[in-house]
């Protein structure tokens, strides 16, 4: 087990190398110029000069490159262009916000999925099995933003249960919080829980024609068990792939559910840094994404293991 | 032995599958009984239904199956019995063993875990006690002691090593009788010899009452008390094994025996049955084995009953009464 976590947490670096490389050319290698766009239309020739040399713009590309890599490497983030701020600081907050959202609408994705689908298997064929495959068939092809839309409307306009939009952080009320990402978390969550549904649901019948479940039947042990317990553990095998393809969509789904319920997490800091040419914000929020992205991948990895001995071992 | 009342009675066990949309029948009309400690054997070459008799025995046909007919376990009778009580039949009264060890164990609970789940539900044993005797129930199927089986998946162990757990998976809730689908088929031919002696061993020592399950006359002549020879479907034959192999009444049972290679025999002298078994759904009306007898006539074209011949009952018009050449 210990090797098996050794050989991925080396697998997690590429994933989080490559898109930060990406960045740091994207951004040296576009036009304009940061320090013009801080000074503003009124600076000088030579205090821009000034600022680009104390930011280190006037170096060679493979020298900005090295520097650049020795920060990610010690975690020197740098200070925000524009908020002034060490990013170090800023970026917790708003990486709160995406978690939350992210997290909120994959364990909605998860539980409900999984519960539908194992009914559905259980029921194959029968009104409930119809009924569910439907309805999952009509989550997987409404597009998040329109049903976005169509939760604001239904829930925050009309019926007024929820925000329309705006963000409160869990310490100032918790209850309160969690309504202000009710509406984006189902808005993401629903389709990837229509997706789980439907792979649980044929991942349950594949399983239940296994031997080793007439064998469990054979045993005496009751169907509660036979289903919970034998059969599901195996189902879930599969679906785990589904489910850690729906993290990382979640995840860059978050991100930009956030404009459309206008909430202060990092897919805004990023869009706005961008346009601000805010470097050192850009770099740590893509930092940030990367590692949460490969931490994720761990997570799907160890799950797996924990659910099948074969990888554990092999 | 057999004036005892017997632990399994079947009477007319009719088991239809739908297959295309309509209703096939699988098994037709079969009957048997098993007394305590007695093992019969239930012989046919592959597809006659073996397997599926021995499915609806236990109350798990395939999903959609019809199942009709009597099956009475020490007495009771079991069709009648709602589905949770049925379901309480398996590990308790009747323990089964399966052709494909490989697939028949959980693939991601370790070999542990199954078998305490059993002993657990239905002796009521608290886990501890239930590990112990699980651990006993392996070192009694000869697996080594000095390996912590209990901690192992199915895919650490050999085809051997599975089957015993297989076999100590349905005894381990005392059952008085045992169904044992081909339950060497799957493995090596050395091993199939020592899985089978582990086998008659273990019923000695408990006195269980067997269901074996083989598509070899000559294997279960050597422990079965009795034997059914089955062929598309139906009960052809049934009589003690030696009385099958040396003195066939069917012409289906003579069939098989003649095509039993013996050792030094030269193989033109064996002889396959001419034809093909007919498909499920198109067997012939009259007796199913007809169109490739040697023996028929327009008699044939009726369904014979079971009937005595000699010490043997056999469906057919024309049993054969000599001893085979
Ligand atoms: N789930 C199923 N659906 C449809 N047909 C089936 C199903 N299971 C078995 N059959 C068919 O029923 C017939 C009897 O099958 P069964 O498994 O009882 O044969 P068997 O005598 O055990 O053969 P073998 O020696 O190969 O195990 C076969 O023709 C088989 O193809
Ligand atoms: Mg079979």
């Amino acid at each position: 087990m210990l090797r098996f976590l050794g050989q991925r947490l080396l697998l997690m670096i590429p994933t989080v190398v490559v898109p930060l490389v990406l960045v740091f050319l994207l951004l040296r290698l576009a036009p304009g110029d940061p320090a013009a766009q801080i000074l503003g239309d009124q600076a000088s020739p030579s205090e821009i000069a000034a600022l680009r040399s104390e930011m280190g713009l006037d170096l060679p590309l493979p020298v900005q490159f090295v520097l650049w890599a020795k920060n990610i490497v010690t975690l020197k983030l740098g200070t925000s262009f524009f908020f002034k701020q060490p990013v170090i600081d800023l970026l917790p907050q708003y990486a709160l916000v995406t978690l939350q959202i992210a997290l909120a609408a994959l364990f909605l994705a998860v539980a409900l999925g999984s519960i539908l689908g194992v009914v559905a298997a259980i029921n194959k064929d029968g009104v409930l099995d119809r009924g569910l495959v439907g309805v999952a068939v009509l989550g997987i092809s409404l597009p998040e933003f329109w049903l976005a839309l169509l939760l604001i409307f239904l829930f925050a306009v009309t019926l007024r249960w929820f925000p329309v939009s705006g963000y409160v952080p869990p310490a100032d009320g918790l209850l309160a919080s969690a309504a202000t990402i009710a509406l984006p978390a189902l808005a993401l969550g629903i389709r990837q829980s229509a997706l789980i549904t439907r792979m649980m649901r044929s991942s349950m019948l594949d399983v239940l024609g296994e031997p080793y479940i007439v064998t469990a039947r054979a045993q005496g042990l009751p169907e509660a068990m036979v289903i919970g317990r034998y059969a599901v553990r195996t189902a879930a095998i599969p679906v785990v792939t589904v489910a850690g393809l729906s993290a990382s969509y979640l995840l860059s789904g978050a991100v930009s559910i956030e404009l459309i319920f206008s909430l202060p997490g990092l897919g805004k800091l990023l869009i706005d840094a961008v346009a601000r040419r805010d470097y050192p914000v850009v770099e740590g929020a893509v930092l940030l994404i990367a590692l949460m992205l490969a931490a994720l991948n761990l997570i799907i990895d160890v799950v797996y293991a924990l659910l099948d001995p074969r990888v554990r071992m092999g | 032995m057999t004036d005892q009342a017997p632990i399994l009675e079947v009477r007319d066990l009719s088991v239809s599958l739908p297959i295309s949309g309509r209703m096939v029948p699988v098994v037709t009309d079969l009957s048997m009984s098993i007394s305590p400690g007695e093992a019969v054997a239930l012989v046919g070459e592959s597809g006659c239904g073996k397997s599926m008799t021995a499915r609806a025995i236990i109350g798990l046909p395939p999903p959609g199956a019809v199942v009709s007919g009597s099956i009475r376990l020490e007495g009771r009778e079991l069709t009648t019995l709602s589905p949770r009580e049925r379901r309480r039949v398996g590990g308790r009264g009747i323990g089964f063993i399966f052709q494909e060890p490989m697939t028949s164990l959980h693939p991601t609970l370790s070999i542990g875990q199954q078998m305490t789940d059993a002993l657990r539900y239905n002796l009521n044993l608290p886990t501890r006690v239930a590990r112990d005797r699980a651990r006993e129930l392996l070192a009694r199927v000869g697996l080594p002691k000095e390996r912590d089986l209990l901690n192992a998946y199915v895919h650490e162990l050999s085809g051997g090593m599975r089957q015993r757990v297989m076999i100590a998976m349905a005894i381990s809730c005392n059952p008085k009788l045992v169904i044992a689908d081909e339950p060497t088929t799957a493995l090596d031919v050395t091993i199939q010899a020592q899985v089978l002696e582990l086998l008659i061993a273990m019923r000695a020592e408990i006195g269980l009452a067997m269901l074996y399950i083989s598509h070899d006359l000559e294997v279960v002549a050597e422990f079965c008390d009795r034997a059914i020879v089955m062929y598309a479907g139906d009960q052809v034959e049934a009589g003690t094994p030696v009385e099958c192999l040396k003195m066939p009444h069917h012409p289906y049972t003579r069939g098989l025996v003649d095509a039993i290679p013996h050792a030094g025999e030269a193989r033109a002298r064996l002889s396959p049955i001419p034809g093909q078994v007919p498909s499920l759904g198109s067997w012939p009306r009259g007796c199913r084995f007809q169109p490739r007898c040697p023996r028929q006539d327009d008699r044939c074209a009726t369904r014979p009953e079971l009937a005595t011949v000699v010490r043997s009952e056999v469906r057919c018009w024309h049993p054969l009464v000599g001893e085979v050449s």
